[in-house]
């Protein structure tokens, strides 16, 4: 690991000042930091540690929604009454994620920017775009059993690994962030994320010296839902795919519907036109098999992956009918 | 890149050590500390071979700075037995041979006494559930679990 010095945020002013720094970094929980640090594929010069800001709560807010402070733990999170109780699928998620060291340490933050497990991106003797831009991506040819198959590019095609942010997004959560400047703003979480494009190194709309400060969700909906993940194994893996839904009825017809996506591209996945699609019409079979064809309709496999294109259009036909009642 | 004082309690005794940033609160206790209870397998958090708590939660210590455990409270497996008398954990690892080469042992204790302290009565699925981030390449984890259900029965018995 390369030296670095330390340094522990006495504010979350002062944090985002330190951070304009060349070379600073915020670590949190330190579950994937720590790790890319001792591969050396992040080498910051300094660690402005945010751990012990006072940003461990979870709040009601003004309107009924849940303000989830930043350094909130997964465990914490995923443990809260308020949370299982109003935004389960949240709570199933976080505990579909990681193991039980890794949820007690891990925060709300940190799972929202924790890097891809591309192991292209984590090798530093392979060329990465992601670490190195212009470098090639070796995963397009190469193995890519876990990459995703939407929201690619030529020069990328790593998933987000997120089980979090794909239930979050699915809830309508926005993040709120300070700037450097001290301002704060709020960014809708599906605004938040950047798509590869040309610039896979760029992941998020964060400027330097911004810190995120906590999530918001907004008030819950009278609704079922539903967290699925599929995995190679029974626990500790990550999504080959996942699916968060979000679904009322209304005599009869589907009527409010969030459904997003994980393991299937570079952000947490949301297909508004899907959501159009189902809403406002009786649950079928029929209906559920077009949502999942216009879902993925322009997915591309990369020769590993192939096989999620099928997987992606079963599960979510499956949390279709699950979350609607639909037996057949 | 100066070394940092750290002050901190380690099963229950406060002790104070100087720590490059770089050290893990795994490299400290080992190296530092001299405590060599807690090990090191993956040094990338999957394996729970390090298991300590940290304010009394089960952490990874590979994946905890060292810095970052000043003014908190360390719990390793040299902290599990009182004296001479095994707690009952260890004791029923011994009877049911739930180890063999004994490596992924430590953190395994650790981990499943962070359990049994929320949860003395826990299920055969939430014990396997509780220690997925403990790997163990020898045993097939059948023996594991079953000392740790005999181990929470003598608790509850003893209670």
């Amino acid at each position: 690991m390369k030296p670095f010095d330390y340094e522990r945020a006495v504010s979350s002013n002062a944090a985002a000042r330190a951070a304009l720094a060349s070379g600073a970094h915020f670590i949190a929980g330190g579950t994937n930091l720590l790790d890319l640090m001792k591969l050396e594929v992040l080498r910051p010069d300094k660690l402005i540690d945010i751990s012990r800001l006072p940003l461990r709560q979870v709040e009601r807010t003004g309107d009924g929604g849940l303000r989830i402070g930043a350094m909130v733990t997964n465990s914490d999170l995923a443990a809260d009454p308020r949370v299982r109780r109003h935004y389960p699928v949240l709570s199933r998620a976080l505990l579909a994620g990681a193991s039980g060291q890794l949820r007690n340490k891990a925060t709300t933050a940190g799972n929202l920017l924790q890097r891809t497990r591309c192991p292209y991106f984590q090798d530093t003797a392979m060329p990465c775009n992601k670490r190195e831009p212009g470098s090639g991506c070796h995963a397009l040819d190469g193995f890519n059993r876990n990459h995703a198959i939407l929201g690619t590019s030529e020069s990328c095609i790593a998933t987000h690994p997120s089980d979090m942010a794909v239930a979050m997004m699915a809830l309508d959560a926005s993040v709120e962030i300070q700037s450097a400047a001290g301002k704060t703003r709020t960014v809708a979480l599906d605004e938040f994320y950047a798509l590869p494009g040309d610039t896979p190194h760029v992941e998020t709309t964060l400027d330097s010296g911004d810190l995120v400060t906590a999530v918001l969700l907004p008030p819950p909906l009278a609704a079922r839902q539903v967290y699925r993940k599929v995995r190679d194994r029974a626990s500790y893996a990550f999504a080959l795919v996942s699916v968060a839904a979000v679904i009322s009825m209304n005599e009869g017809v589907l009527d409010h519907v969030a459904v997003s996506f994980g393991g299937l591209a570079p952000k947490p996945w949301r297909d508004r036109k899907v959501e159009a699609l189902l809403s406002g019409k009786p649950p079928s079979g029929a209906l559920f098999q077009e949502a999942a064809d216009r879902l993925l309709a322009e997915a591309r496999g990369y020769g590993g992956n192939d096989f999620k294109i099928a997987l992606a259009h079963r599960t979510l036909r499956a949390v279709l009918r699950q979350a609607t009642g639909l037996t057949q | 890149m100066s070394k940092i004082h750290v002050s901190t309690t380690v099963n229950g005794d406060p002790v104070e050590f100087l720590a490059d940033p770089r050290e893990s609160l795994l490299d400290c206790l080992r190296n530092h500390l001299d405590l060599t209870g807690t090990k090191e397998g993956c040094g990338t958090g999957d394996c729970g071979a390090c298991s300590v708590t940290l304010d009394g939660t089960l952490v990874c210590s590979c994946l905890v700075l060292g810095v970052e455990a000043d003014g908190k409270s360390v719990g390793t497996i040299e902290g599990m037995a009182t004296g001479a008398e095994l707690h009952p954990l260890q004791r029923k690892f011994i009877e049911h041979a739930a180890l063999q080469c004994g490596f992924c042992t430590p953190g395994i204790l650790v981990a499943a006494k962070a359990l049994l302290e929320q949860n003395d009565n826990p299920s055969e699925s939430e014990i396997r559930y509780w220690l997925a981030g403990n790997l163990c390449r020898c045993t097939g984890y059948d023996k594991i679990v079953r000392a740790v259900m005999d181990a929470a029965a003598e608790i509850r018995g003893a209670a």
